[in-house]
């Protein structure tokens, strides 16, 4: 069976409104990707230097990395080799295949560690701006919707309008938030959030942090301070540490996911604003060097576009109509 | 630093040149390759490099690096020369209308950092140009930005306008004029909602508030970090609306900054304004050509001079000359220097200003604790006037004592004590030199701690 087909085949199992949320979510990611893919495929016919070439530039816009877009060449340019690809319509589909390999890497749980019948705590870092506040108010949405006990914990102190923000979100969705007065301590802020968490059986528990840009040290001490807050009080949380990046960011990300996972044992990644034309293909050069996988991503403004990250999903959504396509093409050769 | 400069990028190929009476198109070549790596690497558009390739190429292939002694040199000379005149030579002002009020219109994407920026920008046309600014919450969409605005309006004790999330914002900024001209304030800075450039519907909303308020700069706020896709963001921007300039935000994080240029090239106006950190007087002027060397990793040595100029006091420093001089140095001008240095802002800001500082070893992995110059005014100031001024007075007992004083401990008092001696004895050798040299370099205490 042909890699879409099975790659079509795993998804029709799920629902078609997620199928149709990422479809959509990354249209305008996929238009200009696959378009520019398929210009390759057309103005090159033959596997040669200047096609990697261009192939590379391609991927190097989705903002992939130059390491990990150079390995990937390596390993295309052996296949074309060992199978002895010469036009550029047959190395399409491998192209693809090994796209989405790099994003499905490992069989790892790429789902959240939800604790059943116990506490969950959730810690949400990241730099300035890349969207945490919001993905917190929509993931609180997402477990009340499950029926949860959400709380959230205010503690970015420090950004005019922070806590407000956080408590806008509390307020549209219906759960409560724990705060202080801006400027305190956000370590004395989680405190008071798990004994209340603790104290009302919360099933959820959201911690809102501070944006810090990650080579700001004594902001890092200050982020490993109120993880170990966290797990004073309750010695297996957080239970995720997830870190969120806007798919804007380029290379800049790499050393997000480092300094940033260093300092809090990043579980997770959350990519946000994959609505635009930005690609996100940092995160393929993270899971590449760092393997941490991406768990959450923000697919438009809604209070429902975040969605679980599935491999296949976003595979398909980047490829869906490179996947018509060679569907198109694989009928062709059956009828024959 | 995460990535590698492209001094030591170029490093690997310099080798095999030298040694090499010329050096053949070839090697030119590799170079370029390099060159290529480390823009990308610094998430410079691709479509840019190639562009800026070419013409480099052009330059390096014809006479000037094939003729040259050290090629590797001039490779960088010539790169770094071609970038600043792309990212444009001159440094360039917020405008200024003829009939006031100047109304500065603050666009771009989500968490590109519109309001902060804002109240930044305001607390700088005040300062520095004596201004007196309002600031205008036209973001209703996102949850509490209006009070994030009027907070820092607070904070910076300056006017904010604002109806509630509940106007439109095209009815917000035609009321905010209103109340400008009213009240006689010189610039409005209308803070807009962060929005997607594919998003038709924000876009008309923006080019509404245009129509009406008929701005005399469009500034598009860009995040630092942005990768590839700041050339289409800021494409869309700059058709739908014409900006007039960018803000280039989170500058004082550790990325490269690569989409400065990707954004100067597609827009062709000039990044104006870099945001430096997250307090309010965080805001500076845009130099060009020191992002040129921060996107090769080169340093920022220009801002690292200017630190030092404006924050080391000339007479001060002359006096310090002459107590070294006269080897009278005693540890009150050793917490002066410590206080300038300090005053130039935090220390390892300062390193990563430095060419080089990222390569070497001892540096590499130190964490420049602020608190550590805490601790040592902490000991000096708990010296006596006369241990101050005769440090060979500081027996046990007396170091005891300091360290009890300072909430140190006895090593850190012996290993400050050592190194103050230490200077001292090369600070009078230096200027011994000096003297034999005939004044070559005279006046060579511009520096603190040289």
């Amino acid at each position: 069976m042909s890699f879409f087909k099975r790659l079509k085949e795993k998804i029709t199992h799920q629902t078609d409104t997620v199928t149709e949320k990422f479809k959509d979510g990354l249209s305008k990611t996929r238009n200009s990707f696959v378009g520019a893919m398929n210009d390759l495929v057309k103005n090159y016919r033959k596997v040669d230097e200047e096609f990697f070439e261009e192939l590379e530039d391609i991927l190097i816009s989705a903002d992939v990395g130059v390491h990990t877009v150079m390995d990937l060449i390596d390993e295309l340019k052996d296949e074309a080799r060992t199978r002895n690809i010469k036009d550029a319509v047959d190395l399409q589909p491998v192209i693809s295949e090994k796209l989405a390999e790099l994003l499905q890497k490992s069989d790892e749980e790429t789902t959240l560690n939800i604790k059943e019948n116990d506490l969950t705590v959730i810690l949400f870092v990241g730099v300035n701006g890349v969207g945490k506040t919001t993905t917190i108010g929509k993931l609180a949405h997402k477990f009340k919707q499950e029926g949860k006990n959400v709380l959230l914990a205010a503690g970015d102190t420090f950004r005019a309008g922070a806590i407000e923000q956080l408590e806008v979100w509390g307020e549209r969705v219906g759960v409560d938030v724990i705060k202080q007065q801006a400027g305190s301590d956000p370590a004395a802020v989680m405190y008071d959030a798990v004994q209340s968490a603790k104290s009302r059986n919360a099933d959820v528990l959201l911690c809102d942090t501070a944006g810090r840009l990650q080579n700001k040290v004594n902001l890092m001490n200050e982020l490993e301070k109120v993880k170990r807050v966290i797990t004073r009080e309750i010695p297996d949380a957080p239970h995720e540490v997830l870190l969120v990046l806007d798919a804007t960011t380029g290379q800049n990300a790499m050393s997000q996911a480092k300094t940033f996972g260093k300092a809090t044992d990043v579980s997770g990644i959350v990519l946000t604003k994959l609505d635009g034309t930005a690609k996100g293909g940092i995160v393929l050069a993270i899971r590449h060097e760092l393997d941490i996988p991406v768990k959450l991503v923000g697919l438009g403004e809604g209070m429902d576009d975040l969605q679980e990250f599935q491999a296949d999903q976003y595979v398909h959504g980047l490829f869906a109509d490179v996947l018509a396509q060679s569907e198109e093409a694989a009928e062709d050769l059956d009828k024959y | 630093m995460a990535f590698e400069g492209l001094a030591e990028r170029l490093q690997g190929t310099l080798n095999k040149i030298r040694g090499k009476g010329k050096v053949s198109e070839a090697d030119v070549k590799e170079m370029m390759r390099e060159v290529r790596l480390a823009l990308l690497e610094a998430d410079v558009n691709f479509k840019v490099v190639k562009q800026f390739i070419a013409s480099v190429k052009e330059r390096a292939v014809g006479q000037e690096v094939l003729q040259s002694l050290t090629p590797g040199q001039q490779v960088i000379k010539v790169v770094n020369e071609e970038l600043t005149k792309l990212m444009g030579g001159e440094q360039s002002k917020i405008a200024a209308a003829t009939k006031p009020p100047t109304v500065v219109m603050m666009v771009g994407l989500q968490g590109a950092g519109k309001t902060t920026t804002t109240g930044k920008l305001a607390n700088y046309l005040r300062k520095k140009n004596n201004r007196n600014p309002l600031m205008v919450a036209a973001d209703i969409y996102r949850p509490a930005a209006i009070k994030q605005l009027e907070t820092l309006g607070k904070q910076l004790n300056m006017p904010v306008f604002s109806m509630g999330d509940q106007v439109s914002p095209v009815e917000i900024a035609k009321n905010a004029m209103e109340k400008a001209r009213e009240e006689h304030h010189d610039y409005v800075l209308i803070d807009t909602a962060g929005r997607l450039h594919v998003d038709e519907e924000l876009m008309n909303e923006l080019a509404e508030i245009k129509e009406l308020t008929q701005p005399d700069e469009i500034l598009l706020v860009v995040d630092a970090m942005t990768g590839q896709d700041a050339v289409n963001v800021a494409e869309s921007f700059n058709e739908r609306l014409g900006i007039t300039g960018v803000v280039l935000t989170k500058l004082d994080g550790d990325t490269r900054g690569g989409a400065a240029l990707s954004v100067k090239a597609v827009t062709d106006t000039p990044i104006k304004f870099a945001g430096m950190g997250e307090k309010v007087d965080a805001l500076e002027p845009f130099h060009p050509d020191r992002m040129a060397s921060r996107i090769l990793g080169m340093g920022d040595v220009l801002t690292l001079i200017e630190k030092a100029q404006t924050n080391v006091d000339e007479e001060k420093a002359r006096e310090l000359e002459k107590k070294i001089r006269s080897n009278d140095l005693t540890f009150d001008d050793f917490l002066e220097q410590l206080n300038q240095v300090k005053s130039m802002g935090p220390l390892d800001e300062l390193l990563n200003m430095m060419p080089g500082a990222g390569k070497m070893k001892g540096l590499k992995n130190v964490q420049v604790d602020d608190k550590q110059l805490g601790h040592i005014e902490a000991i000096v100031q708990s010296m006596t006037k006369e241990e101050k001024q005769d440090p060979s007075l500081l027996n046990a007992s007396r170091r005891r004592r300091i360290a009890k004083g300072s909430g140190t401990s006895i090593q850190e008092v012996n290993r400050l004590i050592k190194q103050f001696s230490e200077m001292k004895k090369m600070m009078k050798q230096m200027t011994g030199m000096q003297k034999g040299k005939k004044g070559k370099k005279k006046g060579g205490f511009n520096l603190p701690f040289m």
